[in-house]
């Protein structure tokens, strides 16, 4: 692909704080090059506006090779920006053409409050993992890893639930701020392996209870969740979600207290 | 678990959403099939006969009461859910995902229920008070007394207006079943991408045809092909 460069006009949401209220800034970028990552363009940026001595702006980011779910930005109405199964250190410039204007604003839920510009806290899922996010092991010499059969495809379905990072897209996607797909990759990736089976049903439980103490919505299948996510998880894990919470709740002794 | 913890969490607002749900479709499919009776060519005997029926067993008016149920519960959980998703994002996005992430009728089931809803209020105005309550001019079908209710559509329909209504409502309850009937099955835990995908398609042609059929029963009364 040939490179160019461009000048940009970025429309950012600038919030000092989570209690101050938040607007949206103008700022010009120039001489941007189709080879850099969105997140290189906010490097450039910033930069510059450190140069000027004003205040630069925050944003979340760490490994910068879609691994670690911390870039949140939603990019023009789309979390992640344009590109479909990437991270937005993943996005590059060539995304976009000379003279544009790009919408940056942060996720949007109550449960994920701004901190300052673009990041916002998503401790509400580190909570959701705790309530059930976890399997029992027994202390002592590792055992073999090959020593429990595994069907192949639960292993595949498992993995592919487990390639979820975290980063709240489907959160920042969903019309109800619903959390749903989140947790219904961490449910499944435990559920569908017999490690995850002792604890299978008070997670289901737990992680939903835990879900909703946090204000994260309810699920209405819209599949915006899946459009956007970064690591392309179907929302057909949310059904199956479903099916572990009803089979718990349901279909399951209770425990005497 | 106590039921009030599972019913008003999460999942469990989206089950009586769903198992509600399902139960008006299964309601759907007897309305439809019935009033089709009109389509028998026979001046409305068959359909005044099966209207009748209905009237008079008991099964039906206990059947009734749990519709009206049904009803009430899919109606106001649906509003508690719309107001509580809406609640959870205080601050609003400037751009908007809209079609790119989503089907608009899956985005907008609370305001097509709304529609059908509404539609519902005149529908029972319109048939379901009269038969019941205030009553409908008699006919005399093998020497039994009936209401004649079969007269009492081709008059209803005999207004332009109301065939409007009727129609605008069954495209919207078409939308509504389009996303319901395949949001339903999966909230109560259907995960089978085989089945997944059958439903799916089951769903759309289910909606087509019932919301088709309901809506070329006013347009046929009142274009007079019966």
């Amino acid at each position: 692909m040939e490179h160019y460069t461009m000048n940009l006009t970025l429309k950012v949401w600038r919030q000092k704080n989570s209690a101050s209220n938040g607007r949206f800034e103008t700022l010009e970028v120039k001489n941007i090059s189709s080879e850099m990552s969105f997140l290189e363009m906010f490097d450039v940026l910033n930069e510059r506006l450190v140069n000027e001595g004003k205040d630069p702006v925050a944003f979340d980011h760490d490994c910068r090779e879609g691994i670690c779910g911390m870039c949140s930005m939603y990019i023009n109405g789309r979390p992640h920006g344009p590109w479909h199964g990437t991270t937005t250190c993943q996005l590059h410039m060539r995304a976009f053409k000379d003279g544009d204007t790009i919408v940056v604003e942060p996720w949007r839920a109550n449960a994920f409050p701004v901190i300052k510009d673009l990041m916002v806290d998503r401790t509400a899922f580190d909570r959701i993992i705790q309530a059930g996010g976890y399997i029992s092991v027994n202390t002592g010499n590792a055992v073999d890893g090959n020593a429990i059969p595994i069907e192949r495809y639960k292993a595949e379905k498992s993995f592919a639930a487990a390639a979820c990072i975290g980063c709240g897209a489907c959160v920042a996607a969903c019309k109800n701020s619903s959390a749903m797909l989140f947790t219904a990759a961490k449910v499944s990736h435990l559920a569908l392996l017999p490690q995850g089976d002792p604890e299978r049903k008070t997670r289901a439980l737990n992680m939903i209870a835990q879900m909703d103490k946090e204000g994260f919505g309810s699920c209405t299948n819209t599949g915006a969740c899946e459009a956007v996510c970064p690591k392309e998880i179907s929302i057909d894990y949310i059904a199956r979600l479903n099916s572990e919470y009803v089979s718990a709740a349901f279909l399951q002794d209770e425990e005497k207290e | 678990m106590k039921w009030s913890e599972i019913f008003t969490s999460a999942i469990g607002k989206k089950l009586v959403m769903g198992l509600s749900g399902l139960f008006l479709i299964s309601f759907l499919v007897i309305h439809v099939g019935l009033n089709a009776c009109i389509w028998a060519n026979d001046g409305g005997v068959m359909f005044n006969k099966a209207a009748h029926f209905m009237d008079t067993s008991v099964v039906i008016r206990i059947i009734e009461v749990v519709l009206f149920a049904g009803f009430f519960i899919h109606i106001i959980q649906g509003i508690v859910l719309e107001i509580q998703n809406r609640s959870k994002r205080k601050t609003g996005y400037q751009v908007k995902l809209g079609n790119r992430g989503s089907k608009w009728n899956s985005r907008y089931m609370g305001l097509l229920g709304t529609i059908v809803f509404m539609f519902l209020i005149i529908h029972w105005k319109q048939f379901w008070i009269p038969s019941r309550f205030t009553g409908v001019n008699p006919v005399m079908i093998d020497g039994k007394e009936m209401q004649n209710m079969f007269n009492l559509m081709k008059v209803t329909f005999s207004e332009l207006w109301v065939v409007i209504i009727y129609v605008v409502a069954c495209y919207s309850l078409c939308w509504h079943l389009i996303h319901g009937f395949q949001s339903a099955f999966r909230t109560i835990g259907v995960y089978n991408s085989r089945y997944l995908s059958l439903i799916n398609k089951t769903g759309i042609g289910f909606s087509v045809i019932v919301s088709l059929a309901f809506a070329m029963m006013p347009v046929s009364m009142y274009l007079n092909w019966v």
